[in-house]
């Protein structure tokens, strides 16, 4: 049986407004994100990959509230997020921490560690300050930091370590799913993987949840189960993490993936027109989204693609491996 | 070296430089005896993390660093054979746009946001020959193109919020060529960009560099970028060099124990979901360095030699590494690390 889902994202678009005329009239929209179907089940970890500006933070802003859903349905826990009021807005809210990529600005650089880790129980409110200390000294350890650190500033911090103590704040109230926007981007390598490797412990021992971006495609293929490839504010292929980034069906997530800097193969053999940029988000084009830097554009790409199961089998049923292409019509 | 390399010097060429920033709390030794050459037409890349000393190494040969904030301890810099430490600001001004230029990682800094691209291409480019408007203009767009800037004529309109951050670093590294200098240092100029437009702007720049003859120096906190387009390596940590050698060596048979780790801590490596090595402690502080090798309270093989500083041994093949526990074995086979 197949778990419930602890969010699911349901035809979500988000626009914003791209331009205004001489009487405050919206004239443009940038069209962020475009009709993104997705789901979290509890303990698993859904990467989602694709290029600066695409809608990944978008997207995830929209999941947690801080952004307005043009049209759409967040639904956590099966109740619809964006419609709750009250205490059950509040416990919905609660079930999702985010972290962001810059520990630096995400910290408020006045307070001390405790505090900073313990802030978001603060605003809930009911704790006495000797709790949230006694709860903070408690967070502070599961993300590998010291109790004696707890008085100290973010400033007297390395970059890694303010990333747990984004992350220990971010558990503070004990979320189910933690939304991870780049959590690593700012990391040096070497830390990078203290900071992984402390995200996968702590989903062993809590069950959490991940939602992770990344412009990191190695680290997405090993951090999660399933990924979901975006591309002009649409998903073009999802499926397991290992279905996509071995067996990519989507033209695009095949010159992403041939895109990425490897060990292995020093000389580049991406065709250099092909990584091009993605196209303006204001006019959306009519057939496929990646059709003017598509090599494989046939006629047929002019149409709207859905997306489209590429094989389905045993184990792969509760996620299937779909792409955004009609050249994957199964036969 | 060669005979060859007297009669035509390296484009850059750094020997056993230190260098210290005076605070108040002490002096942050940045440098402490780094060697660097870069040949003619060589990609040389430099690689480690951040803080280990990337910048700071090409400031100082470009004297982009805060003049009299920082103190050169021992060691001398030449740039085509000549003294940055000895010119005066013209002929700084001179060096910097005509023989060498920088590529910064962050692209909106660099370009001033009031002025169209096309006027800012033009003006460096008139700087630096006796070209008109339009023939400037023509050189612009021409350089553009070669970046594979899609419509340059429009972009040359633009202004630089108008553009995305990619089209920003591919403006600036167009700009970086325009004047045929004879040395590009890219400092990070790929980090804020994504995988597939890093991997454009990579080709271009090696293109262009190998097309021209151009010498660049890439640096990079990212392995698998540098080595991507580099002829040779040098690893950084805590402002020593520790290892150097032809990418694919250095890659394929790295010798030092934190070039070993620096590749182990990447998931490439790894089967999925397993904890990625990572290397213990932190970086030294740089205002009290421990004695001896500066990787040992991290290192692995350390033992009782590892209090002193260990000398750069030679190894076959063009490598060469710090590290006490390869300078009685000059010819050490391939590591586990597996390529
Ligand atoms: N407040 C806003 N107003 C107008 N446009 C916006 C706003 N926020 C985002 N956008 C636009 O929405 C699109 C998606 O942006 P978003 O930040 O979600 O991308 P992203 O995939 O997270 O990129 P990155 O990898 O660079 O973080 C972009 O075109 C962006 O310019
Ligand atoms: N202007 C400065 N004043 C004081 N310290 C500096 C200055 N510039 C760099 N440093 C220090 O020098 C060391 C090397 O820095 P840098 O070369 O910028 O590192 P990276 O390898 O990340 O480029 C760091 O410890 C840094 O803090
Ligand atoms: S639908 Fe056509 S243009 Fe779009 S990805 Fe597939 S082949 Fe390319
Ligand atoms: S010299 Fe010693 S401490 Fe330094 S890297 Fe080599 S073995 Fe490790
Ligand atoms: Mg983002
Ligand atoms: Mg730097």
């Amino acid at each position: 049986m197949k778990a419930a889902p602890l969010l699911s994202v349901e035809n979500l678009t988000v626009r914003f407004p791209g331009a205004t005329n001489w009487y405050g009239r919206v004239t443009s929209q940038v069209h962020a994100v475009n009709n993104v179907d997705l789901c979290v089940l509890p303990g698993e970890s859904l990467g989602i990959v694709g290029e600066s500006g695409c809608g990944k933070s978008t997207l995830v802003q929209a999941v947690i509230g801080l952004v307005g859903l043009t049209s759409g349905r967040v639904l956590v826990d099966g109740h619809d997020f964006a419609g709750a009021n009250g205490t059950l807005k509040r416990d919905l809210r609660q079930k999702m921490q985010i972290v962001f990529q810059d520990p630096q600005s995400s910290l408020d650089p006045r307070l001390p560690v405790w505090r900073l880790i313990t802030e978001p129980l603060h605003i809930r409110g009911g704790m006495p300050t000797a709790a949230l200390r006694a709860r903070a000294e408690e967070l502070a350890i599961s993300v590998g930091l010291r109790s004696d650190q707890l008085d100290r500033l973010p400033h007297e911090f390395s970059g890694g370590q303010r990333q747990r103590i984004a992350i220990a704040r971010a558990l503070s109230t004990d979320p189910e799913l933690l939304i991870l926007d780049e959590p690593t981007s700012a990391l040096d390598v070497s830390v990078q993987a203290q900071i992984i490797n402390l995200l996968l412990k702590l989903q062993r021992e809590l069950g959490l949840s991940y939602l992770f971006i990344s412009h990191d495609v190695s680290l997405v293929r090993h951090f999660c189960d399933r990924v979901a490839v975006m591309y002009l504010g649409q998903i073009v292929e999802t499926g397991t993490a290992e279905a996509v980034f071995d067996d990519p069906a989507h033209p695009y997530t095949r010159t992403l993936l041939a895109s990425v800097p490897s060990l292995k193969n020093s000389l580049l053999d991406v065709d250099a027109s092909l990584t091009g940029e993605l196209p303006n988000n204001r006019r959306l084009p009519a057939g496929c989204y990646y059709r003017e830097r598509c090599g494989s554009a046939v006629p047929g790409c002019e149409l709207p693609q859905a997306l489209l199961t590429v094989r389905k089998a045993g184990a792969e049923k509760a996620s299937p491996h779909q792409a955004r292409c009609h050249l994957h019509i199964p036969a | 070296m060669t005979a060859h390399s007297v009669q035509r010097p390296h484009a850059l060429s750094i020997e056993n430089l230190s260098l210290e920033f005076p605070t108040y709390a002490g002096a942050i030794k940045a440098l402490d005896g780094v060697t660097i050459k870069v040949g003619n037409a060589e990609i040389v890349g430099l690689v480690g993390e951040s803080g280990c000393g990337k910048s700071v190494s090409t400031m100082a040969a470009t004297r982009l660093l805060p003049e009299g904030r920082y103190k050169i301890t021992q060691g001398s810099i030449r740039l085509f054979g000549r003294d940055p430490m000895a010119m005066d600001e013209e002929e700084l001004q001179q060096v910097r746009g005509k023989l060498v230029s920088t590529i910064f990682q962050e692209p909106m800094n660099a370009l001033n946001p009031t002025i169209r691209i096309g006027q800012q291409l033009v003006s460096v480019i008139r700087r630096h020959e006796a070209l008109g408007r339009k023939a400037a203009e023509a050189v612009a767009v021409n350089i553009l193109a070669d970046m594979l800037i899609p419509e340059p004529a429009r972009i040359m309109q633009a202004y630089p919020f108008e553009l995305s951050g990619g089209m920003r670093q591919r403006v600036l590294i167009a700009m970086a060529f325009s004047c045929n200098p004879g040395l590009i240092i890219a400092d990070e100029p790929t980090t804020a960009l994504d995988v597939t437009v890093q991997a454009a702007i990579l080709r271009l720049i090696q293109g262009r560099a190998r097309r021209t003859g151009t010498s660049v120096v890439f640096i990079s906190h990212n392995i698998a970028v540098v080595s991507q387009i580099c002829d040779r390596l040098y690893i950084m940590y805590a402002g020593r060099i520790v290892e150097s050698g032809p990418t694919r060596a250095v890659l394929d048979r790295p010798q030092h124990p934190y070039t070993r780790a620096l590749l182990r801590c990447l998931p490439e490596r790894v089967r999925p979901k397993e904890p990625l090595e990572s290397i213990p402690g932190t970086v030294p502080n740089l205002l009290d360095p421990p004695p001896g090798c500066f990787y040992r309270p991290r290192c692995p093989e350390a033992d009782t030699r590892c209090m002193e500083k260990p000398h750069e041994t030679a190894l076959p093949g063009g490598q060469a590494v710090s590290c006490w526990q390869r300078a009685g074995h000059p010819s050490l086979p391939s590591s586990e690390v597996p390529s």
